[in-house]
Formats: C-alpha cells, structure tokens, sequence
C-alpha cells in the first residue's frame, strides 16, 4: 500500500513535502509562527494558482510549457490597468442603466455596494479579449516552431516585456493614481489597486482570526475563485474539444489521421494559456496590492513552470492534481524556507534564498523533463 | 578445389523466438560475383548483418553455425572485425559526409598524412593530409569504377548516383577488401549509370575481389552475376548458376512454389456494373453475385508525394463488398496509395467513393465519408500511446462522427467515459484483445494486441471502405492468422470494402480476391489472387511478362 502510494506520488514530491513538513516542525524553534506561515502558504497559493494553471492546456495540446505566460500577464496589466483608468466611466454607464431601466437599487449596488467587485470584473472582462487576440499570434507562432516552443515562447515572453516597457510610458494613460507626478503621462512601475479592487477576492468570505495566540487568515474567496476555474479547465479538457487537444498533445500524426485539425487545436490551446495568464496575474494584483509594470512580468513564467513540474507534469502530460500539489509545494517551500532559515542565520538572507530554491527547483524540474519526454 | 574465400556453414538467426534465417550454407571464392535475391524480409538484411558483425546480432543472441574466411572460423562481435578481414559492404542508405568532397569521404581515416617532427612527438594525431597524394588515389578509385567524379566535389552537390560511386570507390580504396557486399546499388541508378557500375564490378572481379550483389532487379542480377542465391523466408531455396535459371523462375522461386497452393478466395466479379439509377446497393454478402456491383472506390490518376513511396500515377477500381490487395517491394509506392487517398500526405488525381469525388488532401474528409484506416505507422500514427486503450478505439469515432459524447453539438459536449468503456470493452472481448481493461496504456501493449486495437478503431468507425495497410507487419504468427481472420469475418458480416497494403505476398493471396502489385509508383499489374505466384512475381520485378521486357531470358 505504502509502494503504491510513493510510486502514484512520486519520490520527488515525497522528499519535498517532507522537507516542507520539517521546515513547519522547525519553525517554532527558530522563532517563525506556523499559523502565519501557512497563511503565508495559503494566499500565496491562491496568488499563483491560476497562473499555474494556465500551463495546463499548451501542455496537454503538446505545445509544452508555456514559457510565453508574460505575454498573457501583460494582457492581464492591460486589463487592470483599464479597469482603473475607466473606473469611473464604467460606474456611471451601469449605474446609467439602472436609471434607464428604472430599477433604482441598482443604482445603489453599482456604485456603492459593488464597486470593487465590478472594478475587478472589468479587469477581467476587459483583459480575456485582450490575452485571446495575443494569444492567436502567438499560437500561430508557436505553429510554425513545431518542436521547439519552449525556447520561442521564452523569447516570446521576454520580447514582449520588454515592448511593453515602451508602450507603458507612451500609452495614454491619463489616471493621476497611475501617471507619473512630475509629467503627468507614461505609468508608474508600480500602482496601487487599493481602493479599487484591493482584496477583493481574498476578503470575500475570508477566515481572519487575530488574537493573542492564533494569527490565521484564510482567503477563502480566492481559493474558491482558483477552485472553480480549476473546475472549469478540468471540464474543458473533457469536453470533445478538449480531448482533441489532448490527442494532438499525446500523438499528433495520430490526431491528424482521425481528423483533428492539429494546428487549430494548438492554437485554442495557446489562446486558453494565454487567457488563464490574463486571469491569473489579476487574481495576484488584487491579493498582492500592486501592479507591477516594466519589467515586473519578466520572470513570472518561472514560478509557474516549477510549480507544474514539481506537481509531477511531464512537458506533454499535465492535470488538476499536479497544479494543486505543485503550486502549495513550491509557495510552501518559498514561504517556509527563507523565514526559516533567516531567523536561524540571523541575517538577511531571503532574497538570496529565495533565488537558489526557486530556480534550484526549475532546474531540478526541467532536467526530469527529459526522461518525461518521449 | 581450393578453399573458398567465404563460407557460411547451417547459419541460422532467431529473433525473440521468431525465426528469421535458418540453415544457409554456401560457399565463395575469390573472383565470383553472386547474386542475392528474395522478397522483403526473406532474411537478406539479417545474412548481411551477421556476416559484417553488427551488434544487432550479439546483442538479440548470436547465431546459429560457423562462418569460414580463407578456411579459418570467424567470429565477428563488431563491423570493425569484419573490415580487417577484408569484408566491404555498401549499403542502402547512404553513409557518407555530406559537407567533405569525395576524396575526403573515400578516404575518411584512412589518408594519406604527411611526415612531420611533430607526429614523432605526439602520434600521427598530429600529422597534416598530403591531399595530393590523397586526391590521386581517390581519383585511382573512382577511375576503377569507370565513372568521371571530379575527386574535390562535395558530396551534398553531388546526384543520388555518385553518391552510389563513391560507397563503392570507399570500399574498393581499401587495400585488403577480398568480399564485398553490394546491397540494392542500383536502386538509385539510372539505367546508364547502372550500366557502368555493372562493368565496374566485373572489371573488381577479375582482380580477385568476390562480390554479392543484392538487387530487385532481376535482369541486373542474371546479367552480371554467375551464381544466383534465392532465399525465400530465411531459407536458401536455390544455388544454381545464373545461366540455369530464367528470370521468371527466379521470380516464382522468391515468391512461393505453387505446390503450396491453399485456398484461394474466389475470384470476384470483374466488370463494374453501371448503377443506372441512384438506388443504393443493399449491404448484402458479395457472394450473392446476382447483386449488381458497381465500384465502391475508383481511383484515378492518382499521385501522392509519401516520402520514401512516392506513388505516380495509379488507377483502378475496387468492387463493392471485394477485398481488393496491393502489393509490391518496399518504396515503390504501395504505402503511399492508402495513405494519398486518406489525406495523410499531399496528393492528387481523382478518387471517387461510391461515384462520389473525394476531397483529397483532408483527413476529415475522408474519414466523414464512412472510410476507415489503419495505418502501417502503427505506434508513429495509429495509436496514442500515452493514452488508455478506449481513448484509442473510440477518439476517431468521437472526433468525426460525434459518437461517445454527452451534451448539444456544437455548444458543449464532453465525453461518455462510461459509453466509451463500454465500447472498449465489446473490442477488447471480440477481438480478444489481451489487456488489464480499457484503462490500460496503449503503449503497454504487444504489437499483435496493438494491431487489434488498431483494427477496433476502424471498426467502431463503422466504415463502408477500410483501408489497412501492413496488417500483419511486426506482429508473431498467430495473431496474423487471427487479424487476418477477422478481416475476412468482417467483410464477410458486413459487407465493407475492403483494400489491404501489404508486402507479404501470400498474404495478400489468401486474403484478397484481386491483387494489384504496385511497381516504381504505378500498377504494374492488377491478377485475380488465384493467378500463379510467378506472375506476381515478374510483376513485382518490374518485368512484365507480356511486354518486351523479357528480353533477358
């Protein structure tokens, strides 16, 4: 029973739960709260999860990691950054229609009670056509790479940042929350979402105890969010297409022969990556606080691509399970270990930690990549 | 009478309890040119292998009987043993550099290198190519063979043909070469080309060296060849000099002695039968032949661009109800046929189903119109490994035909896993597929199991016309008697056409009920199975018994 367990699991994932479970045994003696810490764990979690979900469709059509994620974080900026900038127009033309459908209490909802919830609405609904028309030429790229996507979307993500680094400054953006203060135009590598749409998930429902002896905080709306667009990517990968996808991922002479079109199938898949991308980054600004420009998305495809592998994907074959497991291991370990070891070394150290454990794990991820591979 | 130069005593070769060579025993000596021939797979490739050492060999267990060179046993673990004893072979395929002219190529590690104080220091390692020296024995060479290669020409600019010059002035530079084996060198040769190398051998001979010459083309062999080996599955059927034997017996001797005559299925009614008006033909048993006929599938002018069975032009029509066979050797295009007409690869001409034009160059088209196949690439294209076995049988089903879903089309459908097991498991009982269950990976299954499963994913289709190609390649005896079983059972049962593509002729004979034999990318000829095994044959050869062609004899 127990060879069954650690053969479905995996040594790789054994080890690092275990060394995870000892940092949480560890952390009281060093001095670091394990309730603050696993709260720590848990948003985090709900931070990334959707981003690492996003890797699932490009792997499972056989596109392999999508490297490429900055180009649907920049689509989800763009969402956000919108959604702020047209806060107030959007407001006025909703409560608008309550005032010409005559139902008053809309009124009322629109611009009081649901601000926030509606501001972060229209960050998403705002960013998916943005990701998805992205997401068509870089599908169409990642068409003509056939066999080598990972390198291209790297250098996809990587040229995206950087283009957007221009368009940041010369986009006209007019919102004083968001424009520099001395010239009054171009964003600010940073912006503030609070009273916006700060939280907005993670409060929702949220567990907060704070007292003398017990800090937990649970943000409860984002893991249901994560959880239901996790739901929803399970469903789609069982629908008919779906399962295209899958075949297109696991042979794709095979798909062909059965009449799947196989680049149309890829390119759903990379739109769907980038879309979930678009989500994902959303769903992190309204946890996190901030939105990150410039060079902020550079490096978030990392993160997600250890999350996956380290769940137990291969670079052709990725589930639910593996982003679950994969996303709570790795924020687990980045939570857990530079606090821990910090407080033992009693130096500051985490930044540097932080840098060797995460990309030590891409590593270590993607060298199992090969015996994966076919 | 001297020793011979080579002799092979009783060698026999078992691959993982599939015997392929058994009992091969001749003799060459020096100066003698010999001529190889047989079928695909009838163990050619397997002799050459064990007699150049290839670890192919030791690694699958070695062979049976003892090999002589000059008298003395040999034992060869690698092909660089081979080569000190003088053994040169030329291959197929081509193995040479493509970007280093042909001096550099004929002599690769073998140059000419020039003194230096340096090479007394450190080895030879060090020494700089005395390319003059290199290039007039390079072109020494190349002058044996009787062709005009300037020695500095870079492989890659070179024809297919020269590349062929230069494998063999490789062979013939190296000092010791005694026995050398030729296999297929005229394939890529124009007949003018094929000419000269054909002078160039026997000009080798006189000088001592023996050769084998290995060829499809019977005429080549008769005329250059003194002794002719014929080996039909792993045994040498006949040792008799060229001048005894025709080129058609050698050709009804490669494909089976008509002694062996078994069953044949009858033949099918020839002329198609005009449909007058649109009335669909009743799925009726085609031996009710009162029934009128008419073609369930005609091609016409038909080229596919397959890499390695390019297909030319090709026309012909296959009977409602028929089990339609097309054979012919490796790479002349009787692959290509099925898999142009499926839309796999890029192709053109006409092909009509039931008088209907087929969009070609559209795998969904042709799948959408209740036509069904299994491919010979089974695990490159007819299965998913990586996926359970009733995602494999039900996948084409699901994708063209809407099947084992759940939901409104078009808006949202997602799969019947159980409707889709349930079906897994009506194949995995009928066809008597050895397995765990539905769940178990393709991939984990044997190539006979494989095949099976290939054969359920036509099935489910529920197709009208069923093209297989290969369907007993790879797979162990008794599951061949068992696919081709259920073929017949199939068509039998539900009067489907079907067009089966194989290389083993026999097969073809006992399952078919015409035949057509596909040669250099078009049909050489299409003969009711129940035909004499030499007429294939002559077919196959390229040597059409009807026209001039048999001049040679």
């Amino acid at each position: 029973m127990i060879s069954r367990f650690i053969q479905n699991a995996g040594w790789p994932r054994i080890i690092i739960a275990l060394f995870l479970l000892g940092l949480f045994i560890a952390a009281p003696f060093v001095g670091v709260r394990v309730d603050t810490s696993l709260s720590n764990t848990l948003v985090r979690f709900g931070m990334n999860g959707v981003m690492v979900l996003a890797m699932i469709p490009m792997v499972q059509a056989g596109c392999g990691l999508n490297f490429g994620l900055p180009l649907g974080i920049i689509a989800g900026l763009l969402g956000a950054t919108l959604s702020i900038e047209w806060n107030t127009e959007i407001l006025a033309w909703l409560s608008g229609l309550g005032t010409q459908y005559k139902i008053s209490w809309l009124n009322e909802i629109f611009v009081t009670t649901w601000r926030e919830p509606l501001g972060f609405a229209s960050a998403i609904i705002i960013a998916i056509p943005i990701a998805a028309i992205l997401g068509w030429f870089y599908g169409k790229l990642l068409n003509r790479v056939k066999g080598d996507e990972m390198m291209i979307a790297t250098y996809v993500g990587f040229s995206s940042v950087s283009f957007m680094c221009i368009a940041w400054l010369l986009l006209p953006y007019k919102h004083p929350t968001m424009v520099w203060g001395y010239a009054g135009k171009g964003l600010r590598t940073t912006i503030s979402v609070e009273g916006y749409w700060l939280h907005v998930l993670s409060d929702s429902l949220a567990l907060n105890i704070q007292t003398e002896d017990i800090h937990l905080y649970i943000p409860t709306g984002m893991l249901i969010f994560f959880a239901v667009m996790a739901i929803l990517v399970w469903i789609f990968m069982r629908t008919k297409t779906g399962t295209a996808m899958t075949a297109v991922g696991s042979n794709p002479e095979f798909a062909r022969a059965s009449g799947v079109n196989v680049d149309r199938m890829r390119t759903i898949s990379v739109m769907m990556s980038t879309v979930l991308g678009a989500v994902g980054i959303i769903v992190y600004e309204q946890s996190f606080g901030f939105i990150q420009l410039y060079m902020g998305p550079f490096y978030m495809a990392l993160p997600a691509v250890a999350s996956i592998l380290l769940g137990g994907a291969s670079v052709n074959k990725a589930g639910i399970l593996n982003v679950i497991v994969g996303t709570f291991l790795f924020q687990g370990i980045l939570t857990m270990t530079p606090s821990v070891i910090n407080s033992y070394l009693q130096t500051d150290m985490s930044e540097v930690i932080r840098l060797i454990v995460s990309n030590g794990m891409i590593l270590y991820a993607l060298t199992r990549k090969v015996r994966a591979g076919r | 009478m001297s020793t011979p130069l080579l002799r092979l005593d009783h060698i026999g070769k078992e691959f993982y309890g599939n015997r392929v060579l058994s009992d091969i025993t001749f003799d060459i000596s020096a100066g003698e040119i010999i001529g190889l021939v047989g079928e695909n797979g009838a163990g050619k490739s397997t002799l050459l292998n064990i007699l150049f050492g290839m670890p192919v060999i030791s690694s699958t267990g070695g062979h049976e009987g003892t090999i002589q060179i000059d008298g003395k046993t040999v034992h060869f673990t690698s092909p660089n043993q081979a080569l000190a004893h003088g053994i040169g072979m030329v291959h197929q395929e081509f193995s040479l550099i493509p970007g280093f002219t042909a001096t550099e190529n004929i002599l690769l590690n073998r140059e000419v290198l020039n003194d230096s104080s340096m090479s007394y220091i450190f080895s030879d390692r060090v020494s700089t190519l005395n390319r003059t020296a290199m290039n007039d024995r390079a072109r020494a060479a190349i002058n044996t063979l009787g062709v005009d290669i300037s020695p500095d020409m870079v492989v890659s600019e070179m024809p297919v043909g020269y590349k062929q010059f230069i494998e063999i002035a490789r062979e013939i530079d190296r000092k010791n070469t005694r026995l050398l084996f030729l296999d297929e060198p005229t394939a890529v040769l124009t007949e003018q080309e094929a000419e000269i190398l054909i002078i160039a051998l026997q000009k080798l001979a006189k000088k001592g060296i023996a050769i084998v010459f290995i060829s499809h083309r019977l005429s080549e062999v008769k005329q250059l060849c003194s002794r002719i080996l014929v080996l039909r599955d792993g045994r040498l059927v006949t040792d008799q000099p060229a001048t005894e034997l025709t080129t058609r017996q050698i050709a009804s001797l490669m494909v089976g002695r008509e002694s062996e005559r078994r069953e044949v299925p009858p033949e099918f009614p020839e002329e198609p039968v005009e449909v007058s008006n649109a009335t669909e033909v009743l799925e009726s048993s085609p031996k009710k032949k009162k029934k009128k006929i008419r073609p369930a599938l005609k091609v016409e002018h038909l080229w596919v661009d397959m890499p390695g069975e390019t297909v030319r032009d090709v026309s012909f029509e296959v009977m409602k109800g028929e089990i339609f066979g097309i054979g012919g050797l490796a790479g002349h295009g009787k692959l290509g046929i099925p898999n142009g007409i499926m839309g796999l690869y890029p192709s053109g001409g006409k092909v009509l189903l039931k008088g209907r034009k087929l969009t070609l160059n559209k795998p969904r088209a042709a799948l959408g119109r209740k036509m069904a196949f299994v491919s010979e690439d089974r695990r490159g294209v007819g299965l998913l490994l990586d996926e359970p076995l009733d995602w494999n049988i039900t996948f084409t089903a699901m994708q063209t035909q809407g099947r084992f879903l759940l939901g409104i089309p078009y808006i949202f459908q997602m799969r019947n896993e159980h409707a889709m097991k349930k079906e897994a498991r009506k194949f995995i009982d009928s066809l008597g597929i050895k397995c765990t269950g539905p769940n178990q990976l393709a991939g984990e299954l044997s190539g006979g199991n494989q095949q099976k499963v290939c054969l359920a994913k036509a099935f489910v289709l529920r197709p009208d016309v069923l093209l297989i190609c290969e369907p007993t390649r790879g797979i162990d005896i008794g599951a061949k008697t068992l696919v081709l079983d259920t073929l017949k059972e199939y068509n039998r049962e539900n009067g489907t056409t079907i067009i089966i593509t194989s290389s083993e002729l026999e097969e073809l004979r006992s399952v078919c009920n015409r035949v057509a034999i596909v040669d250099e990318g078009r049909i050489a000829g299409i003969l009711p199975a129940s035909s004499p095994a030499e007429e294939f044959g002559m077919l196959m050869m390229g040597e059409k018994p009807r026209t001039g062609l048999s001049a040679t004899e």
